[in-house]
């Protein structure tokens, strides 16, 4: 159990870059792009392929991080010059990353368990620092050895990385570049009038966060120890899961909160997965409807918690007036629901 | 400075729907020109005001700046020496940006946009001076979030947006038509106070023939894609609006009953 829950936080960790790549286009840039299942295989491929062929595993994350980004770009050209609409121009590349990361990969799986990944090669630093024994000596003090996890470097080492790109993020959309980026996702009609290149901004917006997701497509694959074509399958909603959850809990109301939201998030849903794939009859084959019953969840259940409020306001203001009329909007709810839109 | 010749823009040429929206438009703007536009709806007006900016294209003519042609430079290209103000109070802001981020966003109109903050604490000082001077409280409320603002402090702000780096050209469609009449008047007197004191060169529409009358050195009336009157700024100062309707009706040969419904007075 305790391993358990260490794992999702370690992977919620990873994913989080993910996570907050969608943060951008959908949240910022207002284009929900589903380049994002391909992007993340093609970040996974590219370093796989590489440190197959003896590159640095660092310098191989960085490299499926620069092919997402021309992803990225490749899919705002098809949204701003050839006037494609966003969905669609998302799933084209989907489509087309398809089979170019089978052609990078050349098989549909790269095992990396007998290579050097990036968590091995930072691994043989952190045994010969022994901060595992240091972290170790923290839980013994206070008696909880029994739930420490077996070691800290995965998550020491991403929560710095998380952190690292969170606050890049944070600095980059507070630029004026940055600034120009956000009016685009606003308001492009008023941000064009003050002399921004508007498709300029979409093309280089979904870029950054193809690369961010492509990142984080190739450090899953290090610490999964294999890359897979089908590994990015449904990862739009992943994210999206991630970002919902986040803002819902822990707010969104200045982009430092946001982003902070969305990290906590990514983190929360694997936690949430790896509980539920505890209950017995489910298996891991059904993560991914686990996963399309949260989105919904999480879309639906504020918007009802809402309703209900209401609902009681108005009962309550009635039995205040001294009203007795029947209430007459007992299927009201239900048929709101299922019209109402995905914020 | 600005000149169009012989201005032609259809809309779904060849179609049933053809609408031609300006036919033959000629207009020259000199420097520290203030023009108010009238005319009925559907006139041409805002189809005018898009050609200038570049939102549209002409089908046919010119447009220069400083004997330049400019008549295909991209909007936002064009954007560097002209400034906008819309009708819809919520175009011209960013909603879920703070009115501090919104002004630097409009600080990037005149210069390039670079990876330098936004917002430093240098330009925090100035914009909150600058919000000072109109003298509405928005100078106390920097971190608010433009959305929560009401459509006239987000109008004013517009405006100050527009103008506060001194664009060649300010063009202004309506921008007080959405407000009521309190908060028009106070955009209205803060354009003319403006206007006057960075002594823009300006193309303002509006429905209210007063105003047209009150503000400005110039004014001109279109109809159906055409200039039909203009008077310069003797003329204007002795101009009616009385006798602005005995001009339309001259001049179109058409009842009023209809366009005065329109015309505001
Ligand atoms: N993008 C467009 N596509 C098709 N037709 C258009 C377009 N823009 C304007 N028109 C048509 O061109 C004509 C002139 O419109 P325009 O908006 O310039 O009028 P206006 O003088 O600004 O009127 P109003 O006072 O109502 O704002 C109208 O008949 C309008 O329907
Ligand atoms: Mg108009």
């Amino acid at each position: 159990m305790v391993t358990a829950l260490y794992g999702a936080l370690e992977s919620g960790l990873i994913y989080a870059i993910m996570a907050l790549g969608v943060y951008l286009t959908f949240r910022i840039l207002d284009f929900p792009d589903l380049t994002v299942d391909g992007s993340f295989v093609t970040g996974g491929a590219v370093s796989a392929i590489m440190i197959v062929n003896g590159s640095d595993p660092f310098i191989s994350v960085l490299a499926g991080g620069a092919a997402g980004f021309l992803a990225g770009c490749v899919t705002g050209l098809l949204h701003t010059h050839g006037k494609i609409n966003p969905l669609l121009s998302g799933i084209i590349m989907m489509i087309a990353l398809y089979s170019i990361n089978l052609r990078i990969m050349e098989k549909p799986t790269i095992p990396l368990l007998n290579q050097t990944t990036w968590f091995k090669e930072i691994g043989g630093f952190w045994e010969r620092a022994d901060l595992d024994g240091i972290l170790l000596s923290l839980f013994s003090v206070v008696g909880l050895e029994a739930y420490a996890p077996k070691t800290f470097l995965v998550i020491i080492s991403m929560t710095l990385l998380v952190i690292v790109i969170k606050k890049l993020i944070d600095w980059m959309l507070a630029t004026e570049a940055g600034l120009a980026l956000r009016a685009t996702g606003d308001n492009d009609r008023m941000v064009k009038s003050f002399s921004a290149n508007t498709k300029g901004y979409i093309i280089v917006g979904l870029g950054i966060s193809n690369g961010l997701v492509a990142i984080s497509g190739a450090l899953v694959s290090q610490y999964n120890g294999f890359a897979d074509i089908n590994l990015g399958i449904g990862m739009i909603i992943v994210g999206l899961a991630s970002v919902i959850i986040g803002e819902g809990l822990f707010g969104k109301d200045r982009i430092v909160r946001a982003t902070m939201a969305v990290v906590l998030g990514a983190v929360i849903y694997r936690l949430i997965i790896s509980l539920a794939l505890r209950v017995d009859f489910l298996d891991a084959s059904d993560m991914k409807l686990i996963t399309a019953v949260i989105v919904v969840g999480a879309l639906v259940m504020p918007i009802w918690w809402k309703q209900m409020n209401e609902k009681k306001k108005r009962l309550s203001r009635k039995k205040e007036a001294g009203a007795t009329e029947d209430e007459h909007q007992k299927g009201e709810g239900a048929s709101q629901i299922a019209t109402t839109e995905a914020d | 400075m600005l000149q169009l010749k012989q201005i032609e823009k259809v809309f779904y040429e060849g179609t049933p729907d053809e609408k031609r929206a300006l036919q033959g438009v000629n207009l020259k703007l000199n420097e520290g020109d203030f023009v108010t536009v009238i005319g009925s709806n559907g006139a041409g007006k805002s189809t005018l005001l898009n050609v200038i900016a570049g939102v549209i294209f002409p089908n046919f003519g010119e447009v220069t700046v400083d004997n330049q042609d400019v008549t295909f430079v991209p909007e936002h290209k064009r954007a560097k020496w002209i400034g906008r103000v819309f009708q819809d109070p919520m175009a011209g802001t960013a909603p879920n940006m703070t009115i501090e981020e919104n002004l630097a966003l409009a600080l990037g109109r005149t210069k390039k946009r670079t990876l330098l903050p936004g917002v430093s604490s240098k330009r925090r000082k100035e914009f909150k001076e600058l919000l000072s001077s109109i003298d509405i409280g928005l100078e106390d409320r920097l971190n608010t979030k433009v959305g929560l603002l009401s459509g006239g402090e987000r109008q004013a702000l517009s405006l100050v947006m527009a103008t506060f780096t001194k664009p060649r050209i300010l063009l202004l469609d309506e921008h007080t038509a959405a407000l009521d009449p309190s908060r028009a008047e106070l955009i209205t007197r803060l354009t003319e106070e403006i206007v006057a004191r960075h002594q823009l060169t300006t193309l303002m529409v509006t429905h209210q023939m007063d105003q047209a009358i009150k503000l400005g050195n110039r004014l001109m009336m279109m109809d159906a894609g055409q200039i039909i009157f203009e008077a310069n700024e003797e003329e204007k100062k002795n101009l009616t609006v009385e006798q602005l309707i005995a001009k339309f009706q001259e001049i179109r040969g058409k009842k009023m009953a209809n366009d005065r419904s329109l015309l505001t007075v």
